[in-house]
């Protein structure tokens, strides 16, 4: 405790150069400039600012994309409010609310509410993360292979039933992905797979390329199949401010908003979609006025956009100190570590702890910049949702090749790009969720090389993947996952869960206001 | 490659037209079984199991993975043909009202395979400035010589940041050589 904000202030005596804020500050303006553009969500938006970073050196490129993440994810929601068409699942709740809000001319209101609230929740996040991650990293630490194993599978399983309606697709997605996966030499035995005698396969498949062309190449032509023709309104906004009538109706939401969004983001259930919802939930029903959600209540800004932006935070302690991805932006920061030839997890804190704690620093300081440079800029961003949608594509395909060309500088992978691109479009084209695919190509290798690990170690018994208490519950837990429409179909009936939108009379008065 | 292939016979809107308009998930299925197919001849053309120091070998996952992609292919035949279908996904700028505009997405697609040979041949700020003009007029818009300006704009400048700045390597090609 005393030792980790020891090696909190170390991160931020390294953070705090006039460099380093300068890599923070760009960012956190280039990922929310982004996160704004119509049809780029926070994960696009990593993929396709990852060669951006090549020339750093690791501290500056982490510092970047910590901006980058908090930025992406408070555009995306800003985007939500002012055209009501969430670009991504983590900003649905943001629309529910935000937009009437902006409709009844409280444009600036919303935003403000949804700024702090991603200032509040993220910085609550942050602090549940420098007390939380050392303290996992510790106990993780002494966890084997077997244990890993069990764990990336439950990673595999969560993402793949929590999300989406049906779970054959969501494991056709999965396994698309660990197919992508195992293109190229075998890292144990040195042997080829999948790479037909193809030289340029043998490294296998880049990560970034993969991500690039199933985020950024797939949704530009998945778009361009089913470009809207005509603009959509965008509602003008001022410079965005909060009454004291609506801070006395927003403060306990922000703060509430973690608690829900923290936990969820740190265990492998689709990131910010549940906690935002819960959040949602939990507001209205502890709403004084719940007369106006639906039509523009305040509450329902502020809370939602602090447990997306706490979630986030989530997602990073376990990524940091699990080396697992819980959400698509996760995945797509874990290839960037890789990149740099870094492998986060429990030993993480232990080899690169100057690393770790400068980059923890660096996102509570590019929480700070978001708000100092979001509050005043909302107007630009408004503007940015008026780009001529041609000029948007296009660009998502230029740098998408830009991002594919400079990982080898090889031609060929602009056509490896397409074909994954392709893929891609197809997936979004038959509701295939994309999730599980980049999490398959991404982890896959790792729990392969988990599993054979666990069993060189054990001399092939396969007992060994079942001979720790961990392990045994996590396989419990995967199993309970995998069983629970049976076991649901077994319950009896019960009405539908309260949705957003529908107007569920709470007769109950509020414990809390 | 099959993936490309798979493009002209998922035209559709889901619920009307011919069979193989309302069932053209199943392009999905064939997908899946051709690349899991694909994965378990690779898997046992290849020799080389297990042994001592590696019990499982290289091919057992990759075996389990191909066997997975067959299974998850009769899966999802069994669930179109019940009538399940995935839902397409929307978005911003997304219209499904329209049936899907192929010509568009074959024509951003040629465009990519033109940059990839263009590169070599012409470097980053032509084959760049080809790209985005490209794309933007694929995507409809027709006011070509400003385009032209905005994507050579966008490219000489992509090329100057990463190349020089960023120290990110993009071929210059014959007509930056003249620069030096």
């Amino acid at each position: 405790m005393i030792d980790s904000l020891a090696h909190l202030m170390d991160g931020f005596g390294a953070a705090l150069t006039p460099g380093n804020l300068l890599f923070a500050a760009l960012g956190v303006l280039l990922g929310t400039a982004i996160g704004v553009l119509p049809g780029i969500g926070p994960a696009m938006a990593v993929a396709l600012l990852l060669p951006v970073t090549y020339a750093f050196d690791p501290t500056g490129a982490f510092i970047m994309f910590a901006g980058i993440y908090f930025g992406a994810m408070f555009g995306g929601s800003t985007t939500s409010i002012l055209l009501n068409t969430p670009g991504e699942s983590a900003a649905v709740v943001a629309a529910i609310e935000g937009n009437p809000m902006a409709k009844s001319g409280r444009a600036a209101q919303a935003l403000a509410t949804a700024a702090i609230g991603h200032f509040v929740g993220g910085f609550l996040g942050v602090c549940g993360l420098v007390l939380l991650a050392p303290l996992v990293a510790s106990v993780a630490v002494d966890i084997g292979a077997p244990d890993y194993f069990a764990i990336m599978v439950l990673a595999f399983v969560a993402v793949t039933s929590v999300l989406g309606s049906s779970r054959i697709r969501g494991f056709a997605s999965l396994a698309l992905g660990l197919t992508i996966g195992l293109v190229g030499l075998d890292p144990i035995s040195g042997q080829p797979r999948l790479t037909f005698g193809v030289p340029q396969l043998a490294d296998g498949i880049d990560v970034v390329i993969v991500a690039v062309g199933l985020f950024a190449v797939g949704e530009a032509l998945w778009v361009a199949a089913h470009l809207r023709r005509t603009q959509q309104e965008v509602i003008p906004v001022g410079r965005p401010w909060l009454s004291k009538a609506d801070l006395k109706r927003t403060w306990k939401p922000w703060l509430r908003g973690p608690f829900i969004g923290f936990p969820f983001g740190s265990i492998p259930a689709g990131g910010a979609e549940i906690p935002t919802f819960l959040s949602y939930v939990t507001e209205r029903r502890l709403s004084k006025h719940k007369d106006e959600f639906g039509t523009g209540a305040i509450e329902g800004v502020a809370g939602p956009e602090s447990a997306a932006s706490a979630s986030s935070a989530g997602t990073m302690s376990t990524m940091l100190t699990l080396g697992l991805p819980t959400t698509a932006i996760a995945a797509v920061m874990l290839a960037a570590f890789q990149q740099f030839g870094i492998q986060p997890g429990p030993l993480l804190f232990q080899s690169e702890p100057d690393l770790v704690w400068t980059l923890i620093a660096s996102l509570f300081i590019g929480l700070v910049l978001l708000l100092v440079l979001n509050l005043p800029l909302a107007p630009v961003w408004a503007t940015l949702l008026r780009i001529p949608r041609p000029y948007l594509y296009a660009g998502i395909l230029f740098f998408a090749c830009v991002g594919a060309y400079a990982v080898s500088g090889q031609p060929v992978d602009i056509l490896v790009l397409l074909v994954i691109g392709a893929i891609g479009f197809l997936m979004r084209r038959f509701g295939l969720p994309v999730l599980p695919a980049i999490l398959g190509v991404i982890l896959g290798p790792d729990a392969e090389l988990q599993l054979r690990r666990s069993l060189q170690i054990a001399d092939g018994d396969v007992s060994t993947l079942f001979s720790t208490p961990l392990a045994i519950g996590v396989y419990t837990v995967i199993a309970l996952l995998l069983l629970f429409p049976l076991i649901r179909r077994a319950l009896p009936t019960r009405p539908a869960a309260a949705r957003p939108g529908s107007d569920e009379a709470t007769t109950k008065d509020d414990e809390l206001g | 490659m099959t993936v490309l292939e798979e493009r002209p016979d998922q035209a559709s809107s889901d619920q009307e037209g011919p069979w193989y308009r309302r069932y053209s998930e199943l392009g999905v299925s064939l997908l899946l079984f051709v690349v899991g197919l694909l994965v378990i001849v690779d898997t046992t053309l290849e020799s080389g199991s297990g042994g001592n120091s590696d019990p499982l070998g290289p091919h057992a996952v990759a075996f389990v993975v191909g066997g997975a992609l067959v299974l998850l292919a009769v899966l999802l035949t069994v669930d179109v043909l019940r009538g399940g279908h995935g839902e397409a996904e929307a978005g911003e700028d997304i219209d499904l009202s329209t049936p899907p505009d192929l010509r568009t997405v074959g024509m951003l697609a040629g465009i990519l395979v033109a940059t990839a040979v263009l590169i070599p041949l012409l470097g980053w700020p032509i084959a760049g400035t080809v790209l985005f003009w490209g794309a933007t007029y694929s995507l409809g818009s027709r006011t070509v010589v400003r385009d032209l300006v905005i994507a050579a704009g966008v490219s000489l400048v992509t090329w100057v940041l990463f190349d020089a700045l960023l120290g990110v390597d993009l071929p210059g090609g014959p007509l930056m050589g003249l620069f030096g």
